[in-house]
C-alpha cells in the first residue's frame, strides 16, 4: 500500500487559514489501512480544525465525506454537490488523491493533509515499513525477494558496502543491511553462488528518472 | 455571580467504574452532580471521535475510567484507552484546550470511595480551570 | 615473485609490479578553497610515499574537489590516487570527472561507495547512487581495456587509463562474504585493494588467509591500511561510534595507560606495519591513513624500516 502519515495539525491549519468554510475528504483506500486517512481520521481531524478556529475565535465550517478512492475519477463525483461553496478543500488521500481532486476542481484551493511517504506494509499495528522502491524494473528474483533499490540506504546492487556491522546498516542502528538479508536468505536457500555475478548497472529509464510514468494495458480500454 | 457548575463527561468501563459508581451508590457517598457517566463496554472501546466530540459539544471535562492495570476484561483495553487519551491530551495541547481537561482513570469494581474521589477531583480540578473556553466563545454570541 | 604486467603510466602500478612493498599516505583535501595546506602536506610526505589518496568528500563533507586537490600535489611531485565515490555523482558526471582527472594527470583512481551523507554537513541532500562501486570499478576497467564509455559507446581516442583500485573492508559484516565482495570486485576488474583501517590483526589475519585460498593476492595487489591513534578517546570513538569498525579493548587500554598517548599511538601503528609485512603473506603494501594527523607519517615510514622509498626510472 502506499503508507502516508498525517502533517502536524499546526501545519494543515495554517494551509487553510484564511478559509470560513472547508471539504475534508478522506479515501478508503490505502491511507485509511494505515490509519492517516480514512473516515476516521477525517472526522477526528476536522473536529480538531474546528476547535481550533473556535477557540481563535474564527470558527471554521467543515464538511467531511470519504471517498472509495481518490485515485480514480468516478469516485469524486459525489463530491461535485459538496464542493459548491467550500473555500477550500483538504484531501486525506496521498499525493494522488490530493492531485485529482485539484484536476477534477480546477477552480478550486486544494490541500494535501498528508505527506505521502513511501511504498510498504505493516509490521504490527501502527508501524509500517518500506518495501518498494517503484524502480519499474523488478530484481527481486536475483536479490532473494529482497529490495536492495529502497532497503539499500545507497541502493547498491553489488553489496554490503563496508558499513554494514551486526547485522545493520551504517545510517542507524535500527535499520537492517538489505544485503546482510539478501546474503543470509541466498545462503540459507543454496544459492550464494549467485551473489558473485556481478549486477550490471540499472537502467533507471524505468524509474522516475525517465520522466512520468503511465502504464497502458490496451484490451481494456474502452473505445468511444 | 453564579458559581460555575462544570458539565463532565465520565466514559466509565461496565466492569470497573460504572460498577464502582453504583458502589458509591449503594454506599451513599456524596460526590458532585456533574458528572454525566456513559457506560461502556470497556474503556478500551474509547475513540479519538468521541472525546472530541464531547468537548465540541460542550462538555468542560471528559475522562476515561478503566480497570486497574492487568485487570482488564478483555486483557488490554485498559492499556490502549490510555494510550488513546494520552494522544488526544496532545491533540488538546497543539489546538489550544488545556490538556488537563482530559483524563485516564484506572480503579476496580469495589472501589466505590475511589470513583467518588476521581468524581471530586476532577470537579475541583475543571471549576479551577474554570468554563470551556469552547463553551465561552459560543455563549459570547 | 615474478614481475606482473604493468599496464597503466601509473608509478604504483610499477613499483607494485617489480614488487615492491608500497607505502600510501592519505591526504584530506580542506574546508575551504586554499590549497596551501595540502600543498605544503604533500611537500612533506613527497620523499616516504610512493603516492597519496585524495579523499572525495569523506564523511559526506563539502571539501575541495578530490581532483582539485589531485593536481596540487601532483605538482608538489607526489603521485595522487584519487577518489571517488558513487555518492555524489551520475555515470554522466563521473565519466566526464574522470575524464578530467586523467588529463590533468591522475593516474591511479580509488572507486568507493562512500558514506551515507546522512552524519555529513548536508543530511537534506540528495543521493545519487546511480551506480555502485563494484559496477564502477567494472566500467572503468571496460573504458580503459576496451575503450568505451559506460553505455557502450567507442571511445574514439585518447581513453583514460587509470590503475584502478577498490576498498575492502575485512571488519564489516557478514564476515564470510567479505572475502567474496573483495573477489567480485577483482573479478570486475580492481587491480589494488585498500583495506579499511586494522586494529583486530587476528580478524585480518583470517581474512587474509581466505584471500589466499582464493588466490586474490595473486591476482590483485593488496595494500593494510593502518591509522595511527591520537588517544584513547579516540579508539573509543571508532569502537562504537563507526559502522564497520573494530577496535579491540587492548589498544583502547594501551592508549589509556600511554603517558604520552600519541607516542603509542605512532609505536602501535609501527608495530602493526611490522607485523602485517613480516608475518602475513600476500600483503603488498601498507596505507597509512593519519586522519587529521599527516605530518606523523614521515616518521611512522622512517621507523617501520621502510624509507628511503624506491625510485621509478
Amino acid at each position: 500500500m502506499i503508507v502516508a502519515q498525517q502533517k502536524p495539525l499546526e501545519e494543515i491549519a495554517r494551509l487553510i487559514n484564511d478559509c470560513q468554510k472547508v471539504l475534508l475528504v478522506g479515501c478508503a483506500g490505502c491511507v485509511t489501512v494505515c490509519l492517516a486517512g480514512g473516515e476516521k481520521e477525517t472526522e477526528f481531524l476536522a473536529s480538531a480544525l474546528r476547535i481550533k478556529r473556535q477557540l481563535e475565535g474564527n470558527p471554521l465550517e467543515t464538511v467531511t465525506f470519504t471517498c472509495t478512492r481518490q485515485c480514480d475519477p468516478e469516485y469524486l463525483l459525489p463530491l461535485d454537490n459538496l464542493i459548491g461553496d467550500v473555500d477550500a478543500v483538504v484531501s486525506l488521500a496521498c499525493g494522488v488523491g490530493v492531485q485529482y481532486i485539484a484536476e477534477r476542481y480546477p477552480h478550486k484551493w486544494v490541500v494535501p493533509a498528508l505527506d505521502t511517504k513511501f511504498a510498504g506494509g505493516s509490521l504490527e499495528q501502527g508501524v509500517w515499513a518500506e518495501r518498494c522502491g517503484l524502480c519499474g524494473n523488478c530484481i527481486l528474483h536475483l536479490t532473494g525477494g529482497i529490495c536492495p533499490v529502497i532497503r539499500c540506504s545507497k541502493s547498491i546492487l553489488n553489496g554490503p558496502c563496508g558499513g554494514s556491522q551486526d547485522g545493520k546498516c551504517e545510517i542507524a542502528r535500527d535499520v537492517d543491511c538489505a544485503w546482510q538479508l539478501i546474503y543470509d536468505r541466498m545462503k540459507a536457500l543454496g544459492k550464494l553462488e549467485r551473489l558473485m555475478e556481478i549486477m550490471p548497472p540499472k537502467d533507471w529509464s524505468t524509474a522516475r528518472d525517465g520522466g512520468p510514468r503511465r502504464a497502458v494495458r490496451e484490451d481494456v480500454i474502452i473505445d468511444a | 455571580m453564579e458559581e460555575f457548575e462544570p458539565k463532565i463527561v465520565a466514559f466509565c468501563c461496565h466492569y470497573c467504574a460504572y460498577s464502582a459508581a453504583d458502589l458509591a451508590g449503594s454506599m451513599r457517598l456524596q460526590y458532585p452532580p456533574n458528572i454525566r457517566i456513559v457506560e461502556m463496554p470497556c474503556s478500551g472501546t474509547i475513540d479519538h471521535r468521541v472525546i472530541l466530540d464531547a468537548f465540541e459539544k460542550g462538555a468542560d471535562g471528559v475522562y476515561v475510567a478503566g480497570c486497574m492495570e492487568g485487570d482488564c476484561h478483555f486483557l488490554k483495553g485498559n492499556y490502549r484507552a490510555k494510550k488513546r487519551v494520552n494522544y488526544v491530551k496532545k491533540v488538546l495541547a497543539e489546538i489550544g484546550l488545556e490538556s488537563e481537561r482530559l483524563e485516564f482513570f484506572n480503579l476496580s469494581a469495589a472501589m466505590g470511595p475511589r470513583f467518588a474521589e476521581i468524581a471530586n477531583e476532577m470537579t475541583e480540578r475543571i471549576k479551577k480551570l474554570g468554563p470551556s473556553p469552547l463553551r465561552r466563545k459560543g455563549e459570547e454570541k | 615473485m615474478p614481475e606482473r604486467e604493468v599496464k597503466t603510466e601509473s608509478k604504483l602500478e610499477r613499483l607494485l609490479a617489480r614488487g615492491e612493498f608500497v607505502v600510501t599516505a592519505e591526504i584530506g583535501p580542506p574546508k575551504h578553497a586554499s590549497a596551501d595546506g595540502i600543498r605544503h602536506h604533500a611537500r612533506m610526505l613527497k620523499d616516504y610515499v610512493d603516492a597519496t589518496n585524495i579523499t572525495d568528500c569523506q564523511t559526506a563533507i563539502v571539501r575541495l574537489s578530490s581532483i582539485a586537490a589531485a593536481v596540487h600535489i601532483l605538482s608538489c611531485g607526489v603521485e595522487p590516487i584519487v577518489q571517488m565515490t558513487c555518492r555524489d555523482r551520475n555515470r554522466i558526471a563521473m565519466q566526464s570527472d574522470l575524464l578530467g582527472a586523467y588529463s590533468l594527470g591522475a593516474r591511479n583512481l580509488l572507486c568507493l561507495s562512500g558514506d551515507h551523507q546522512k552524519f555529513g554537513n548536508h543530511p537534506t541532500a540528495k543521493n545519487v547512487y546511480d551506480i555502485d562501486s563494484i559496477q564502477l570499478i567494472n566500467l572503468m576497467r571496460r573504458m580503459r581495456d576496451e575503450k568505451k564509455f559506460f553505455c557502450g559507446e567507442e571511445i574514439k581516442e585518447h581513453e583514460p587509463r587509470f590503475f584502478i583500485g577498490a576498498v575492502a573492508n575485512p571488519f564489516a559484516d557478514p564476515f564470510e562474504f567479505r572475502v567474496m565482495r573483495l573477489e567480485k570486485k577483482i573479478n570486475a576488474g580492481a587491480e589494488f585493494i585498500q583495506t579499511q583501517c586494522i586494529y583486530d590483526m587476528e580478524r585480518f589475519e583470517r581474512f587474509m588467509e581466505m584471500v589466499r585460498e582464493r588466490g586474490l593476492h595473486e591476482r590483485a595487489y593488496i595494500l593494510a591500511g593502518v591509522t595511527p591513534l591520537k588517544s584513547w578517546r579516540a579508539a573509543k570513538y571508532l569502537q562504537t561510534s563507526v559502522s564497520g569498525m573494530i577496535v579491540p579493548d587492548e589498544i583502547v587500554e594501551r592508549l589509556k595507560k600511554a603517558e604520552d598517548p600519541k607516542k603509542e599511538g605512532v609505536e602501535i601503528c609501527i608495530e602493526q606495519i611490522r607485523y602485517i609485512r613480516e608475518h602475513i603473506p600476500g600483503v603488498h603494501g601498507v596505507h597509512i591513513m593519519a586522519i587529521a594527523w599527516e605530518e606523523v607519517v614521515p616518521e611512522i615510514v622512517q621507523r617501520a624500516g621502510l624509507h628511503p622509498r624506491p625510485k621509478v626510472e
